[in-house]
């Protein structure tokens, strides 16, 4: 079963950036099925990226994300060769995680 | 001031008979006549989304007994309708004046 | 006097004949001729934007605007069709119940060879899209065909595409009246005004690529066909040709024809024959 996570994370000296795309119906709540009923919200909740025991990214998501969210974003202290480590959990309790070597 | 009161006369009737209210017969003219025109659009292959939409509009009015409503806007679709034949037959040389030679 | 006959006579025959030429040359310019055609639609277009690369117009609205490029190529490296291109291979792969496979239906195995379609069948006398031909083959395997518009025809020709990245478009049009007759239905249906809004395909993709309408830039004709299919923004998901087709016609007010109808394949046609020499981009991403 392949990981809902792509992730690519690059380290330029002390600077690495990071780049994932996650895949999530991020359901509103607010979109009628073609049955003309709620399709009910079904969305990422918190969003955590870790690097060597420490957490570098955490997002609180709501409704307001789209589907298959892209995030990128770049933190400080880690280097070519470190762990990444990503994390998802949403409001029906499902969850994902994945790790990536810093390249 | 005697050619006038004839003139007057016609033009009170005319107003007259405009001010009264549509009923059903008067819809169910309008309809037929507003189908007719998107049958012939759609065999045309140019039908517009909004005379199908206007012509519901008409129905829903009519199946509501508000025949005033129902009739104005199988009219309207009607309008709608021959702009669209009108399109289809114009267009089959219009298209030409666009076309990079 | 026989003179006098003999110079009314050359001047009959010299009337003749330069009448004979004329209207030789009238009866020439009414005859449908796919390469003029193509030559003229890309040479509208390179002259309309010299500083346009001719390979950069398959990237549609990008190629109109720097700003919208960079913030593409930049989403390039994670792209949001990746989700459907996977998929798509999966599909590709996974056999019919009858135990064939997609492999079977075409030629090289289905692999690199998304820029020969559309094609005219001269057996059927039609012009065959891409997504035509993988439904035929999946009713040929016994397998209900997928809807024109919706996800696994996206992520199937999406994977196909992808296996034909920078192939330049090869579509052929034979010699056959009926060949040269879909494609000037095409060339009709693109340049014809429908709908209550009365827009043609070039009003826009002609007459205003790189200008706006409402919030989105137009792209420009040329090309066009070559990124299909597209995840949209807009859609939040992949979309075949035929979903394109359809949701443009409902945008002017106008009803859409089923897809895969006539007038849309012989669309696909012309579109993707005047593109003839610029590489396949699918699949591709646009707002």
């Amino acid at each position: 079963m392949a990981s809902s996570i792509r992730v690519r994370a690059n380290a330029t000296g002390d600077i690495t950036e990071v780049q994932a795309l996650i895949q999530h119906p991020m359901d509103t709540g607010l979109v009628k099925d073609s049955k003309g009923e709620l399709i009910p919200a079904h969305f990422i909740q918190e969003l955590k990226f870790e690097c060597n025991g420490k957490d570098v990214f955490v997002a609180n998501w709501g409704t307001a994300v789209s589907k298959d969210p892209y995030v990128k974003f770049s933190f400080k202290g880690a280097k070519k060769g470190d762990e990444l480590k990503i994390s998802w959990t949403d409001n029906k309790g499902a969850s994902d995680t994945t790790t990536a070597k810093i390249a | 001031m005697k050619r006038t009161l004839p003139l007057a006369m016609l033009l009170a009737l005319g107003l007259a008979s405009a001010a009264r209210a549509a009923n059903e017969a008067d819809y169910k003219a309008a309809f037929a006549a507003a189908e007719a025109a998107a049958k012939e659009a759609a065999s045309l292959r140019h039908q517009w989304t909004t005379t199908v939409s206007t012509l519901a509009t008409a129905k829903k009015a009519a199946d509501g007994g508000d025949f005033d409503r129902a009739t104005a806007a199988a009219k309207e679709a009607e309008a709608l309708a021959k702009a669209s034949i009108f399109q289809a037959t114009s267009e089959k040389e219009a298209w030409k004046a666009m076309e990079i030679r | 006097m026989k003179a006098r006959f003999s110079l009314q006579l050359g001047s009959v025959s010299a009337a003749l004949v330069a009448f004979a030429l004329t209207s030789a040359h009238v009866v020439a310019a009414d005859k449908v001729d796919p390469v003029a055609d193509a030559k003229a639609f890309q040479n509208f277009f390179f002259q309309k934007f010299p500083d346009v690369k001719h390979e950069d117009f398959v990237n549609g609205p990008y190629s109109m605007n720097e700003d919208m490029k960079r913030q593409w190529q930049e989403k390039e490296e994670f792209p949001p069709y990746e989700f459907a291109l996977d998929a798509g291979k999966e599909m590709f792969a996974t056999p019919f119940k009858n135990g064939k496979t997609y492999a079977d239906c075409f030629p090289n195995g289905g692999i690199g060879i998304r820029q020969n379609y559309p094609y005219f069948d001269e057996r059927e006398g039609k012009v065959v899209t891409l997504e035509l031909a993988l439904n035929r083959c999946r009713e040929a395997n016994g397998e209900a065909p997928y809807s024109y518009v919706k996800d696994e025809m996206a992520s199937l020709t999406a994977y196909m595409a992808f296996t034909s990245r920078g192939k330049p478009m090869d579509i052929k049009i034979p010699d056959d009246p009926r060949a040269l007759a879909a494609f000037e239905n095409g060339k009709r249906y693109f340049y014809t005004r429908r709908g209550q809004m009365n827009f043609s395909c070039a009003g826009c993709h002609v007459q205003s690529p790189g200008e706006r309408i409402r919030a989105e830039t137009l792209a420009p004709a040329l090309g066009i066909l070559n990124a299909m299919p597209i995840y949209r923004s807009e859609w939040s998901g992949m979309g075949t040709t035929s979903r394109r087709f359809v949701t443009c016609n409902s945008q002017t007010r106008a009803v859409p024809l089923e897809p895969q109808s006539d007038e849309y394949r012989d669309v696909e046609y012309f579109l993707s024959y005047v593109a003839n020499g610029l590489p396949i981009s699918g699949p591709g991403a646009r707002p």
